[in-house]
């Protein structure tokens, strides 16, 4: 009795077993399709969404214009970059003092001068140093700020953040960013004629904003 | 110095904007111990803190930055944390 109901249960697993895999094949293209769309809606989330993107610029630029200065936010506004002066040099020369700060000397004492250089801070570029008396180009400082918590992201700061970023290092600690920043001669990463043509814009954007009060605008 | 007004801490998030980390009366004896760990949490975690402030006299805006909690200027109502410069 017992040896006909092993041949019974043999043969009924014989004949199911094609029924079986099919089953068992079918649950595994299932979970393969489940864990491609899991994947390919993360990557939609994190990478391919315009909207979640342009929300993200939106609430940077409100955060941006809510810190700096009404005549930064509209330079960034119309222009796409802020000017910066330099507080390191008053009486030095430029490099020297640019030097110094890379090298963590005493800062010296900073008397009330026309500025000797200024920085211009575009998004995801370069920061570019120059003399605005004479629009001479001195260096780039390329630098980013890598949020390298938790999992690696392949996404970056809005570009408003960046800028706010480079802003608020630069006017809390010019030191401390320029140490940090990787210094290269103009040209390295941003076209020196693009910067020219900025500086003209900026130039002509502060003559029609002010007249001829500023530094730039006397040059014409 | 005394606090004043209720503080809140934003952090620069990529690909989002910033973030409200935490808000709180730094008077209130919770608020501040909560305020004081994400503080010390941030900078952890290697971000830097700055406080926009606003020069008295002649209204000017720059941005402070702060290393501890006790170097937040009692009348800031934000510290912005955003992650450490590196050379790029």
């Amino acid at each position: 009795m017992l040896l006909a109901l092993l041949a019974l249960a043999l043969v009924a697993t014989v004949l199911l077993a094609p029924a079986i895999a099919r089953v068992a094949r079918d649950l595994n293209e299932r979970r393969l399709a489940a864990q491609a769309r899991r994947r390919a809606r993360a990557a939609h989330t994190d990478f391919g969404d315009p909207g979640r993107e342009r929300r993200a610029e939106g609430r940077a630029r409100e955060l941006l214009r809510s810190c700096v200065n009404d005549e930064e936010w509209a330079m960034y506004r119309d222009l796409g970059f802020i000017r910066v002066y330099g507080k390191l040099a008053a009486r030095r020369p430029v490099f020297q003092d640019v030097i110094s700060a890379a090298t963590e000397q005493p800062e010296p004492p900073a008397p009330d001068v026309s500025p000797q250089y200024a920085y211009l801070i575009y998004p995801h570029k370069p920061i570019v140093a120059y003399v605005p008396q004479t629009r001479r180009l001195l260096s780039e400082y390329c630098v980013e700020f890598p949020d390298l918590t938790g999992a690696i992201s392949r996404t970056r700061l809005p570009d408003s953040d960046d800028v706010l970023a480079k802003w608020m290092a630069l006017t809390g600690d010019e030191r401390r960013l320029i140490r940090n920043a990787n210094m290269h001669l103009p040209g390295r990463q941003v076209d020196p004629g693009r910067v020219r043509r900025d500086l003209w814009r900026l130039a002509e954007w502060e003559r029609q904003r002010r007249g001829s009060d500023s530094v730039e605008a006397r040059r014409r | 110095m005394t606090r004043r007004v209720p503080i809140k801490f934003l952090r620069m998030k990529p690909g989002h904007g910033e973030i409200v980390l935490t808000e709180g009366d730094p008077e209130v004896r919770e608020d501040e111990e909560r305020l004081v760990e994400e503080f010390r949490r941030q900078l952890d975690e290697g971000m830097w803190a700055a406080v926009p402030t606003t020069q008295p006299g002649s209204g000017r805006r720059e941005a402070q930055m702060v290393r501890d909690y006790a170097d937040i200027p009692a009348d800031a109502e934000r510290v912005i944390f955003f992650p450490r410069a590196a050379g790029g």
